[in-house]
């Protein structure tokens, strides 16, 4: 099983994120299952949330809070802190939108920066590409597929754009 | 039939959307209020053709489905907790009446505390209510149980209505994927309904009446046998199910690798699918675990279960409810199915999860290490009892 921990703050789309890939991943065909949910509790914009994908070629049974990790994406860099290398599985990444470049198995990404350019107010998306390319569990077709399929239809150009830059960006 | 990756809720709107209930009254309250949501969503953008409701509170919320149902119509009403408390008065009315109403009830705390996670003291409290009451285990078997439901509701000699149960949060905001059937798939699987318990101008009757002790008596009585009934119907229900839509179900019960085992877990809703990957976990290792899921617990699966748990060691119930001063009412039901069916299998109670709090899988197998070591007879998870 591949488990993504998302970290966000209320507004920031990190759930949507988590539903995105989950969308992604089992649009792939048969054989593929996943579970997507919010660390629950009510919704206030700026506060932290916490959100859950959980991929398998099997049905996924435990509906728990994942412990350990194999990717931790984290929307907001001031989220970020050493302590979350505990709930990464061994050879887990953290995937964290920032300029800074930090600690060893932490992979940043300027994602703000692709926004501004693309006049998107999050960047939620951008880095559901980033990891998409990052990991390969899905491909940026998946992606887009789920997009088509999740999103209001408003939203689809501007966030197709996203990562099909963000894609590119990380294969440079 | 299409797939889509859905929350539990609302794959059980979907599933309503199919059932074509032509009333709708509901009031909303978390965990379930993405149900109503969605279903004043479709009835907005008329893919659903039905008379959306907004009610005051839950008690006029089914007092409405109940004036619908009066009135010969598919009703469907949702709630939660508190909500199914403040309806309970009406509960009864429903069930009296013999009002074919299905609900869909998001499982969660009641206060106080004040809480709005998962546990199932709220439709556990109404188990005498005269509702049928099933228990999802998943968005999928939610969706179904939605379609399910009004099949074995309205059958005449059932005539009984149906909560069904979704784990608040676990369940209802998670997404899984979920097979959506066409709507000729389910008109063919659950016609227009037709009743003659209705107001109706052309052969007028009294309906909702009073009943004296003489007579009264003889209505429970029948209204106990409308329930009853409900098996048969339940295993009629799923056959015809999956000769149209390919998904199977096992009537009151669910069971796994319980035929040769030695402790065998018993318990309902989201929490089972742990069990059985715990389960799968401790086998590797020699130890003949097995899992029984309650899929109905009214009617109630007496014989289904001690059929199935005669030869084990022993079993634990895991519940995510207290009687307070007593023990878990789904324990207290088992117990008295091995009682009367004279099953000399010692029995333990393990209640967790109460208020959403995490059962975790070592929480799982040490339930199973306990119950072949032995232990008390009513353990509560993570809490140490001193003696």
């Amino acid at each position: 099983m591949t488990e993504i921990l998302w970290l966000g703050r209320g507004g920031q789309g990190a759930f949507t994120s988590a539903k995105l890939l989950g969308a992604a991943y089992t649009s792939i065909g048969e054989g593929k299952y996943a579970l997507a949910f919010p660390s629950f509790g009510p919704e206030r914009r700026g506060a932290l949330v916490r959100a859950f994908t959980k991929l398998s070629d099997r049905p996924v049974l435990d509906r728990s809070e994942t412990e350990k990790a194999d990717y931790i994406v984290i929307l907001d860099e001031t989220l970020y802190s050493s302590n979350l290398n505990n709930s990464l599985k061994e050879n887990g990444k953290i995937i964290i939108n920032s300029k800074i470049n930090s600690d060893d198995n932490v992979i940043s990404f300027d994602a703000d920066s692709i926004a501004k350019k693309l006049r998107l107010p999050v960047i939620n998306t951008i880095m559901t590409g980033v990891l998409s390319t990052i990991s390969g569990i899905v491909s940026t077709e998946n992606i887009l597929f789920a997009i088509e399929h999740y999103m209001p239809e408003k939203l689809h150009e501007r966030n197709i754009n996203a990562v099909k830059t963000a894609v590119g960006e990380v294969l440079k | 039939m299409a797939k889509k990756f859905l929350s539990g809720d609302e794959a059980f709107a979907e599933g309503i959307r199919l059932v074509r209930p032509e009333v709708i009254s509901a009031y909303p309250i978390t965990p379930q209020t993405i149900v109503v949501e969605r279903l004043s969503e479709m009835v907005e953008d008329k893919s659903l053709d039905s008379e959306f409701i907004h009610v005051e509170s839950e008690h006029s919320a089914l007092s409405c489905a109940m004036g619908a149902s009066a009135a010969g119509v598919r009703a469907f009403t949702a709630t939660s907790s508190q909500g199914l408390l403040y309806m309970a008065e009406c509960l009864y009315y429903a069930s009296g009446g013999r009002f074919p109403i299905v609900m869909m009830n998001a499982n969660r705390s009641t206060a106080l505390p004040w809480n709005i996670y998962g546990d199932q003291r709220d439709s556990l409290s109404q188990l005498d209510s005269g509702w049928i009451q099933a228990y999802a285990e998943n968005a999928q078997e939610s969706l179904d149980l939605a379609l399910m439901s009004y099949y074995i509701a309205e059958k005449r000699e059932v005539s009984t209505p149906f909560m069904v149960n979704l784990d608040g949060f676990i369940l209802t905001h998670t997404y899984e994927e979920v097979d959506i059937p066409t709507q000729d798939q389910a008109d063919i699987f659950l016609p227009k309904y037709e009743t003659d318990n209705k107001l109706d101008l052309d052969n007028p009757k009294n309906m909702a009446f009073s009943a004296g002790p003489e007579h009264n008596y003889i209505f429970k009585y029948k209204e106990h046998i409308g329930m009853k009934n409900a098996v048969s119907v339940i295993g009629e229900a799923e056959k015809k199910f999956s000769e149209i839509f390919g998904r199977k179900y096992s009537g009151l019960i669910d069971t796994y690798k319980t035929e040769d085992a030695d402790y065998i877990i018993i318990t309902l809703g989201s929490i089972a699918g742990l069990c059985r990957e715990t389960a799968d976990k401790l086998r590797k290792n020699g130890n003949r675990a097995g899992v029984l899921r309650i899929r109905y617990m009214r009617p109630f699966p007496a014989k289904e279960i001690t059929e199935i748990v005669k030869n084990a060691k022993s079993v634990a119930v895991l519940e995510k409810d207290i009687s307070f001063g007593n023990e878990g009412t789904v324990f207290t039901n088992v117990n008295s199915a091995l009682h009367t069916e004279k099953i000399n299998v010692p029995s333990y109670n393990f209640i967790g999860g109460l208020g959403g709090r995490n059962i975790s899988a070592s929480d799982i197998e040490h339930i199973y290490s306990a119950m072949e070591k032995g232990t008390e007879k009513v353990n509560f998870i993570g809490i140490e009892v001193e003696e």
